[in-house]
């Protein structure tokens, strides 16, 4: 084979294997860290670390819940109540119920989303069952906690939140079995 | 011939090494043309199992489940079996007679790079025999129907599209070689012929672009069999990934299949009009921006998926703009043939036909591009009718017509005259019949991908599937007229075959030898 060929080859094969790398390695983080950023997609941080912040009761957000069942998933979901007023700033605990009607232990990993988009960068969880994978043994029933703030800062345009969970079966991917996780 | 080809008369062993074993440009370029015609034709059959059971609404004679099936195998057995492949042989075939070189740069790797396709079309076909069915996903194979919801057969899908890719990726490095290194004498880029042009752009965004599908398909084997969650929402992934990552592939993949259709009939007017191709230089510089713009324009194709609003309006007017290099590139063909001596022989039917439809499609791309638009013809048969404008009256058109221009160089001999032009007419009408009707379908709200629909759109629907017919007999009366032409056509000794014809292509004797510029010709 000629130089010129035998370097031309290296130089495509080179590329074409870069263009495999971005699109398994790189895109992937790279389209989180956009979201994360611009919160599209409705994602919400991870815990959030209370401050000291002003609670402004002059202005009060409707936060309305929303539970789901993936799919096939069997359990009963749902939020104990399912809107609640706040002032921004200020701390709130709500509880979601959850029953496994089956007959068998399963794990279920609980998937958060918030709408409107401008809104997600701004609703702040500081404890959370969607933090965890929760473990329910056969017939058990369980209340699943939530903590959550809304940021002062919130846009003046957004009156309503809609947090909602999906509520995902992962039982066969979870390499721990119910015991073991409680 | 002393040194020629292997014929039938050396025996059956021998004839079939020759193709097995051919490392010649010519031999490897009728091999990809005569698989991508056998995959034409099982797509189209695919395509008359659909327009048969959505000839009536009602299911009649075939199972929904099946009905996908035939959807999904259509699209991918066309795009990657049918359309890029017969590209390919066109390149194959044309680009060293075309630029003065005696072979393709790397020989061995071409011979590959096509015998690797027969068995990722055989593994992708067989998953229609196999228990669960072929891929029911829609060729655009989004999560999470093609990973938590596909069939077992999936795999096979993923290992076959992972074989087309490395096909595709070797082929394109082949023609970047050989159209870089090869060019006879004084042969400069800006002297190129624009098919040889619109290939080596195409090329580079072949190995840009197939890489990214096969990440695509990886993700998804290790979502599937490994336990990753890429695009599973329930392990903290995203389905919508999936269709960023498919679209940065899929969009300039429509280029891909596009771009070397404007070479074909960038060759095929000028030789009909007599004249030399307007505005030769802006056609170079505008099929190179519309491959760059190809890259930033993807997300147009989820306009649906909930993007922010500085989002849409980003990708709606990246993509208006596409329109501009497109429309120099339609100014020039018609300037071409302005105030030219014109005659009608059926290439230049079929290349004037790609204009106008395609011209056609191209509009309805730029009301799909409206994104607010979108919204309602979001997954309709508007979108249907859009890309097949463009992709069958677009890319298989000018295919058509670069058979039939080229088919005398081929084989010296010459196709009936009447039969190709009584051909274009019924593809030509059936193709409209097909798919013009299916615009007001889309308008009126029919979605696409469905086995049955309401009856508000029956009476259309048995008219796009009369059409759809039409058009397919069409092509066995094409098939016809090239094995007639082959075997009883009238011989042809002229060089230059045609009146107007231009190129390096039309200097080599008439059948061309097999054999070509084994001493570089100078270029003035």
């Amino acid at each position: 084979m000629q130089t010129s060929h035998r370097k031309l080859l290296a130089k495509l094969l080179a590329m074409a294997v870069a263009m495999f790398l971005f699109a398994v390695f790189v895109l992937p983080p790279l389209y989180d860290l956009f979201c994360e950023i611009t919160g599209i997609g409705g994602r919400t941080d991870g815990k959030y670390e209370a401050v000291e912040v002003r609670v402004d009761t002059s202005r009060q957000v409707e936060v309305q819940f929303v539970a789901t069942n993936n799919a096939e998933m069997p359990w009963k979901f749902y939020p104990m109540e399912y809107s609640v007023v706040v002032h921004p700033g200020e701390s709130r605990a709500v509880n979601f119920f959850a029953h496994n009607t089956t007959g068998e232990d399963m794990i279920a990993q609980a998937i958060p989303n918030v709408l409107p988009n401008n809104a997600a960068d701004y609703f702040h969880k500081t404890a959370c069952f969607c933090f965890d994978s929760q473990p329910l043994a056969a017939g058990d029933q369980a209340e699943l906690g939530l903590v959550f703030i809304i940021d002062p800062d919130l846009p003046d345009s957004v009156n309503t939140v809609t947090l909602s969970y999906t509520l995902f079966d992962i039982t066969d991917r979870s390499e721990l079995s119910v015991s073991q996780i409680q | 011939m002393a040194h020629g080809p292997a014929t039938l008369a050396d025996g059956w062993v021998k004839y079939a090494s020759r193709w097995l074993f051919t490392t010649n440009h010519k031999d490897i370029g009728t091999l990809y043309l005569w698989f991508s015609f056998a995959m034409f034709i099982l797509g189209g059959s695919f395509a008359m199992v659909i327009r048969a059971e959505l000839f009536q609404p009602g299911m009649q004679l075939i199972k929904p489940e099946f009905f996908n099936q035939m959807t999904t195998m259509h699209g991918l057995v066309m795009v990657f079996g049918a359309i890029m492949p017969a590209f390919v042989g066109l390149a194959n075939w044309l680009i060293p007679m075309m630029i003065g070189a005696p072979d393709m740069a790397l020989p061995r790797m071409n011979n590959l790079s096509f015998w690797i396709l027969p068995f990722a079309f055989a593994i992708l076909v067989a998953t229609l025999f196999m228990e669960g069915g072929g891929p029911n996903f829609g060729w655009t194979f989004y999560a999470p129907l093609s990973t938590t919801y596909a069939p077992d057969t999936v795999n096979y899908f993923i290992f076959g599209v992972h074989i087309m890719g490395a096909s595709s990726i070797m082929g394109s490095i082949n023609i970047i070689a050989t159209v870089m290194n090869m060019r006879a004498p004084g042969m400069t880029y800006m002297k190129m012929p624009m098919f040889v042009w619109t290939w080596l752009i195409t090329a580079f965004l072949l190995v840009a672009v197939m890489p990214v599908l096969a990440g695509a398909v990886t993700m998804m084997l290790m979502d599937i069999n490994f336990g990753t969650s890429f695009f599973d929402a329930a392990g903290g992934g995203d389905p919508v990934l999936f269709q960023h990552v498919f679209w940065f592939f899929g969009h300039p993949e429509v280029y891909i299949i596009i771009l070397p259709a404007f070479g074909v009939v960038s060759q095929i007017i000028p030789t009909f009009s007599r004249k030399p191709l307007f505005g030769y230089s802006s056609m170079v510089y505008a099929t190179a921006s519309i491959a760059f713009m190809s890259f930033i324009v993807w997300a147009h194709h989820m306009f649906t998926v909930g993007m922010p609003i500085a989002g849409e309006l980003y990708f709606m007017y990246a993509t208006m703009l596409i329109a501009v290099p497109t429309g120099v590139k339609v100014f020039n063909w018609i300037t071409t043939m302005y105030k030219g001596s014109l005659t009608f022989e059926t290439p230049m039917l079929f290349s004037i036909a790609f204009v106008i439809l395609f011209t056609f499609g191209g509009f309805t791309g730029l009301m799909l591009s409206i994104a607010a638009a979108d919204i309602q013809y979001h997954d309709t048969y508007f979108v249907v009718a859009h890309f097949h404008y463009v992709m069958v009256a677009g890319a298989v058109f000018s295919g058509t017509a670069a058979v039939y221009y080229w088919l005398p160089k081929w084989c010296g001999k010459m196709y009936d005259e009447t039969m190709g032009k009584v051909q274009f007419w019924i593809a030509f009408i059936g193709f409209n019949i097909t798919f013009m009707p299916q615009h007001f379908l889309g308008l009126a709200g029919m979605p696409r991908r469905y086995a049955d629909y309401g009856l508000q759109f029956a009476d259309w629907n048995m008219v796009s599937s009369i059409g759809a017919f039409m058009y397919g007999a069409a092509q066995i009366l094409f098939l016809f007229n090239v094995v007639r032409t082959i075997t009883h056509g009238k011989p042809v000794d002229k060089p230059e075959v045609w009146e107007g014809a231009e190129g390096l292509e039309w200097t080599v004797p008439t059948p061309a030898p097999y054999h070509t510029f084994e001493k570089p010709p100078q270029v003035k």
